[in-house]
């Protein structure tokens, strides 16, 4: 089976992992997780099983790429309180990176994680919880709560 | 391709933009650098345009692989490249950059011959071994498939000479415009033989 060239895989599904990646971890850090898992899905790429669900796959990169920003951001922000303050790069005031970002960054890591897996990459949440761990009824609850609280801070923040 | 969501939320993420022309760009460059770096960037595209239309130009490390007309269908080419080649493929141009300003030239008339690194892993054999052969048919000038068959070391196999010809991966860069037949008529060519003619006429008119 022909396999299509991984320039395709960048245009096909470049634009979902970005909102992925940009939901769970901001305007800032999104960015070089998306890098990180399109340069490690290359590298794969050739081994992948033709055939396969290429979304599911990218999105599990994503998934251990962002966890790794987390990590790395964490590291950062204890001994260090003094680095530079990086620009958002596509600021547009009052865009995303504004009410929405603030309204995603107050839930949890994990409420956010099954909100962008099942709302934005429309994964079943039996994979949502095979990225996760536990249940599918607790990668369903995890995303109901995430929601509701977004519709909360965010929906009913932007009517007052 | 997107997938379909499966809820009516989407009005929550509204302002998380699908497209998003600025960051695509960036993060595909900053990709192709990557890539380039790692060293996993197999095959490197882009394409220019010309008088014969536009050419897709592709290159692995060891230098240009492929040429291809607008008239081959550059969507089938690549995937023919990511079957034959590698997958991990980008569309990249700066490993293109000489190929394109070389080629360039030639159009112009500013050039008679590509100084190139050429990978011919698409050819092989007898096939390989007529398509070394071209280069030696000088600018302007023709050969005929018989001439060529016997370049290449088998002066019976006039048919496979034409047919490596015809699957020239490299046109223009690799002469095969230039080889007609015995009898003086054009003979064919992967671009059409309205492409071959013109760039004969050009070759004769610099």
């Amino acid at each position: 089976m022909s396999r299509q060239p991984f320039e395709a895989i960048v245009a096909a599904y470049g634009p979902t992992v970005l909102r992925v990646c940009r939901a769970i971890l901001g305007p800032t850090a999104a960015d070089d997780a998306w890098s990180e898992t399109f340069l490690a899905a290359m590298r794969a790429y050739p081994d992948l099983r033709p055939g396969g669900n290429v979304e599911a796959w990218l999105v599990t990169i994503a998934h251990r790429k962002a966890i790794d920003q987390l990590r790395a951001s964490s590291r950062r922000a204890i001994p260090t309180d003094d680095l530079p303050e990086r620009p958002s790069g596509d600021g547009v005031p009052g865009g995303w990176e504004a009410d929405l970002w603030a309204a995603l960054e107050t839930l949890t890591l994990k409420q956010r994680q099954a909100v962008a897996y099942h709302y934005l990459a429309g994964l079943p949440y039996a994979e949502v919880a095979e990225l996760l761990g536990g249940s599918p009824e607790a990668a369903r609850r995890a995303a109901a709560d995430g929601i509701a609280a977004l519709r909360k801070t965010y929906l009913e923040g932007a009517a007052r | 391709m997107m997938t379909a969501h499966p809820t009516g939320d989407g009005e929550l993420f509204a302002a998380l933009p699908v497209h998003d022309e600025a960051a695509r760009h960036r993060l595909h460059a900053r990709l192709v650098a990557a890539a380039e770096q790692a060293g996993i960037l197999d095959v490197a595209y882009r394409t220019i345009d010309t008088p014969v239309g536009t050419l897709l130009l592709a290159a692995t490390d060891q230098g240009l692989v492929r040429v291809a007309y607008a008239s081959e269908d550059h969507d089938l080419v690549l995937r023919q490249l990511a079957d034959r080649v590698s997958p991990r493929v980008l569309r990249a141009p700066a490993r293109l950059d000489s190929p394109a300003k070389e080629l360039d030239e030639y159009f112009a008339g500013r050039r008679s011959r590509f100084d190139l690194p050429l990978d011919f892993q698409l050819s092989r054999g007898f096939r390989r071994a007529v398509l070394s052969h071209l280069t030696e048919i000088g600018y302007g000038t023709t050969a005929s498939y018989a001439a060529v068959a016997a370049a290449a070391g088998n002066p019976k196999a006039v048919r496979a000479a034409a047919t490596a010809c015809a699957t020239n991966p490299l046109p223009v860069v690799v002469p095969c415009h230039r080889v007609v037949r015995s009898d003086g008529s054009i003979g064919g060519y992967a671009g059409g033989t309205d492409v071959k003619k013109t760039l004969l006429a050009l070759e004769a008119a610099a």
